[in-house]
């Protein structure tokens, strides 16, 4: 569904991204882990298009992404989250999700109908709360949610888009066990209908969701296989896993 | 309903005060408030990309003088109906703003601002350079423009007509901002990369957000040379964008009745400070207390007059 072909990417003289040929494949979870400073974010960027490729192509689906515009992305079927928690701080839960829904759904430059007449949107914004289990909290200012719910309402905006694939950058960050076991089940249920790509540092995490496991290091990929055969990969071990897994 | 019964006092009001001034014999203060109507829609059309897009023009007066001068320049060539006149400053002022906008929102931040303030500086000196058009003197209209069949220098009339256009305008820019339109532009506002992210062209909307604001200020800009039947390069000078910025700010940055409330105090204290009958001779330095005014309404509201009010209503 998404491939990538010799992905490159550099800062100055960095080399952020060497190189990286990837491709997911539609309806799995797959996972892509890495040390800090591997370059993960920088290719999620890359594919989102909210950075430039030096070198490389993309197809999604059939189609060259590789110059496509951000919004073009979006409206292909690519959405993400952001690893620093990124959505309309002063908006409601519920509009934060309309708004979302509304991007994809007719067009937008209407200046006199007042959007809050079109409950078609509203309606859909709920089901996406419920979705992502904030349906208590649809009238509550985003900036206002707990952390855990502001992770959720994160992934909720790109599932909104209503996305054939959706990239999730390290949507765990910073939460408790308890709201990581709440995003854990989230993925899981997400799956039957979108595919994954997953950045995550909780192993536990990879381990339990993913169908396939990329590993980046040093801006390369060393290694794309089912998880099992990672766990034993010597290559992947010896660069990143160590100790994590021995345990 | 609070919010009902406040737009129907402030209409009464505004629809009485001349009758109310011309039973005083004070027809001063109807081309007083005139003047406060027309700068409360520049302010207005400020306060839609600044306050609602969150882009922080420095550089409005370009629109608001660009307006003004097609009524002055077509006046003086002889075309004095308001019906081509109005059209014209309307869509010069949006014209300017599309090839000023395609241009400056490209960058973000300090740089908007420094860039806008370059484009508007650049207006300026094209209208002084202009001298078959007065050059630095500017051009004196003969009479305000016709078309209406009824006389504009009749100081009710105009008010009036003035008094309509701003409700109009005000109309407009609520219903614009209830929109699908209108959430866009805020959420643009509030986080631009996460709009992109969810498939915003972001770029096209706070275009079309900055040629509609121009367009608004351009017609205030036509007012404007009618008011004083004169225009001069002064209403594209960057003092005048600062101007409409702090009405903005005394107002209510994004409040909807921010840029009115922010016209009316601004030109109120200006009126009652530079009057020689409080301060004498130290009415010179006017500027003083407004500025001390300005600072406290900054630091005690925040929010501007219209926040203020909006919290204390609730």
């Amino acid at each position: 569904m998404l491939s990538l072909k010799n992905l490159g990417k550099r800062f100055g003289g960095v080399v952020a991204v060497d190189r990286v040929s990837l491709d997911v494949a539609a309806g799995e979870v797959h996972a892509l882990i890495g040390p800090n400073g591997a370059g993960k974010t920088t290719l999620i960027h890359q594919i989102s298009g909210s950075l430039d490729s030096d070198s490389g192509e993309m197809h999604f689906f059939d189609k060259d992404i590789t110059r496509m515009r951000p919004h073009d992305r979006v409206r292909a079927g690519l959405a993400r989250s952001y690893q620093i928690t990124s959505i309309f701080r002063r908006f409601s839960v519920l509009d934060n999700l309309a708004l979302a829904v509304q991007a994809r759904s007719g067009s937008s430059f209407s200046f006199w109908k007042p959007v809050a007449a079109e409950t078609a949107l509203f309606d859909e914004a709920r089901a996406i709360a419920l979705q992502v289990g904030l349906s208590e909290r649809v009238g509550s200012t985003a900036a206002t949610l707990a952390h855990g719910e502001q992770r959720a309402l994160e992934v909720g905006l790109a599932l909104a888009t209503q996305p054939k694939l959706v990239l999730l950058d390290e949507p765990m960050a910073g939460m408790g066990p308890e709201e990581s076991k709440r995003m854990i089940e989230l993925i899981k249920r997400i799956r039957a209908q979108v595919t994954v790509l997953l950045v995550e540092h909780d192993m536990d995490a990879v381990f339990r969701l993913a169908d396939r496991i990329s590993v980046m290091v040093n801006g390369r990929l060393i290694a794309t296989d089912r998880p099992e055969k990672i766990r034993t990969n010597e290559e992947v071990r010896r660069a990143y896993l160590g100790d994590e897994l021995a345990a | 309903m609070n919010k009902v019964l406040t737009t129907g006092i402030v209409l009464g009001v505004a629809i009485v005060f001349p009758l109310v001034m011309h039973v005083l014999d004070q027809a001063f203060y109807i081309s007083f408030a005139t003047r406060i109507l027309i700068y409360a829609m520049a302010a207005a059309s400020l306060n839609l990309v600044l306050g609602y897009g969150g882009m922080v023009s420095f550089g409005h007066a370009a629109f608001f003088g660009a307006g003004a001068y097609m009524v002055g320049i077509l006046a003086f060539e002889g075309v004095t109906s308001l019906w081509l006149s109005w059209p014209t400053a309307i869509a010069v002022a949006a014209l300017a703003a599309l090839a000023i906008g395609a241009i400056s929102l490209r960058t973000r931040g300090v740089y908007f601002i420094m860039i806008t303030l370059a484009f508007a500086q650049m207006m300026y000196y094209v209208f002084v350079s202009m001298k078959a058009y007065g050059g630095d003197d500017g051009l004196s209209l003969a009479s305000r423009s016709t078309g209406l069949g009824v006389s504009l220098s009749n100081d009710f009339v105009w008010y009036y007509l003035v008094l309509v256009l701003l409700i109009i305008i005000h109309y407009f820019l609520h219903r614009l901002l209830g929109s699908r339109f209108g959430r866009v532009i805020e959420a643009i506002r509030e986080n631009e990369t996460r709009a992109t992210a969810i498939g915003y062209p972001v770029y096209r909307y706070k275009l079309l957000c900055f040629v509609i604001s121009g367009a608004i200020a351009g017609l205030a800009g036509a007012l404007i040379a009618n008011q004083t039947s004169y225009v001069g390069p002064a209403l594209l000078h960057w003092v005048q964008s600062g101007t409409l910025m702090i009405m903005v700010i005394l107002g209510g940055v994004g409040r909807f009745w921010g840029g009115p409330v922010g016209a009316v105090v601004l030109l109120a204290l200006e009126e009652l400070f530079s009057g020689s009958s409080l301060l004498g001779p130290y009415s010179l330095h006017w500027q003083l207390p407004v500025g001390v005014i300005l600072l406290a309404v900054v630091l005690l509201a925040p929010q501007g007059i219209a926040g203020a009010f909006a919290k204390k209503s609730r």
